[in-house]
């Protein structure tokens, strides 16, 4: 039982991402559904990172028009070092709303 | 016919059971170890729209500003972090139709926004607005 769940439940293929560490927050929420989710990365030198691949701030909103128009209802889950400026958050906000993908979900673990 | 059933049964096939345990036991070992539970936790928001704007009224806005040092400026009050949840909670019931406009300045940490942005989720906050810094 035990072996068949832990079969069914693992995903082997991991996003690597950039290293950043999460800031931390007390009344988190659950993602509602993982299907709709685009996982960006923000490190706090500027480097932004989608899917794993490496990217100019100005090439965001190509990258999630696209995106959108493949799936209209999609979520950004942004996970960006708790030592960012809020001046590189701002920018990547301003590509998504020129994106139009306006539902952003600001990743961040609870505190210890 | 009767012949080449006795000659079956004489024969006695098995297949080795004795490693089953051993190979389901390693294989249940190995997808703990690999299993990562995806904790995808997060502070929700809605961007508005580009070009969307509203007109709102005075009295229906609080302005939250948060500078470089990560200071708190609640309606021309400076405040400190964990009083800006029971003071949003307390405008919030004054006037339910409230929006918070969030403004920081660019070299504010994002530390310091989610920790805001958390207070007024606590306060029941659902109206917030991200204003861009100047």
């Amino acid at each position: 039982m035990l072996l068949i769940f832990f079969m069914v439940s693992t995903v082997l293929k991991e996003y690597q991402g950039l290293s950043v560490i999460l800031p931390e927050a007390e009344k988190i929420e659950k993602l509602e559904t993982k299907r709709h989710v685009t996982y960006v990365w923000i490190a706090k030198d500027g480097t932004v990172s989608i899917d794993d691949k490496l990217m100019e701030m100005d090439n965001v909103r190509h990258i999630m028009y696209e995106k959108r128009v493949n799936d209209p209802q999609i979520t950004v889950s942004l996970r960006a070092d708790k030592g960012s400026n809020m001046g590189l958050i701002t920018d990547f906000h301003q590509e998504l709303r020129e994106a139009d993908a306006l539902k952003i979900n600001y990743s961040s673990r609870t505190e210890a | 016919m009767p012949k080449l059933t006795e000659g079956r049964r004489e024969r006695n096939v098995e297949i080795p059971m004795a490693s089953l345990a051993d190979i389901a036991f390693l294989l249940l070992i190995f997808f703990l170890v690999t299993t990562t539970i995806d904790m995808d936790k997060g502070l929700g928001i809605v961007l508005p729209a580009k070009g969307e704007q509203t007109e709102v009224s005075k009295k229906n806005i609080s302005n939250l500003l948060i500078n470089a040092r990560g200071q708190i400026l609640l309606d021309e009050d400076q405040v400190a972090l964990r009083d800006v949840e029971p003071l949003v909670r307390q405008k919030m019931a004054e006037n339910p139709n409230l929006i918070i406009s969030v403004k920081t300045d660019r070299r504010t940490t994002y530390q310091r926004y989610v920790d805001v942005l958390d207070e007024l989720k606590q306060a029941n906050a659902n109206r917030i607005s991200i204003a861009n810094p100047e």
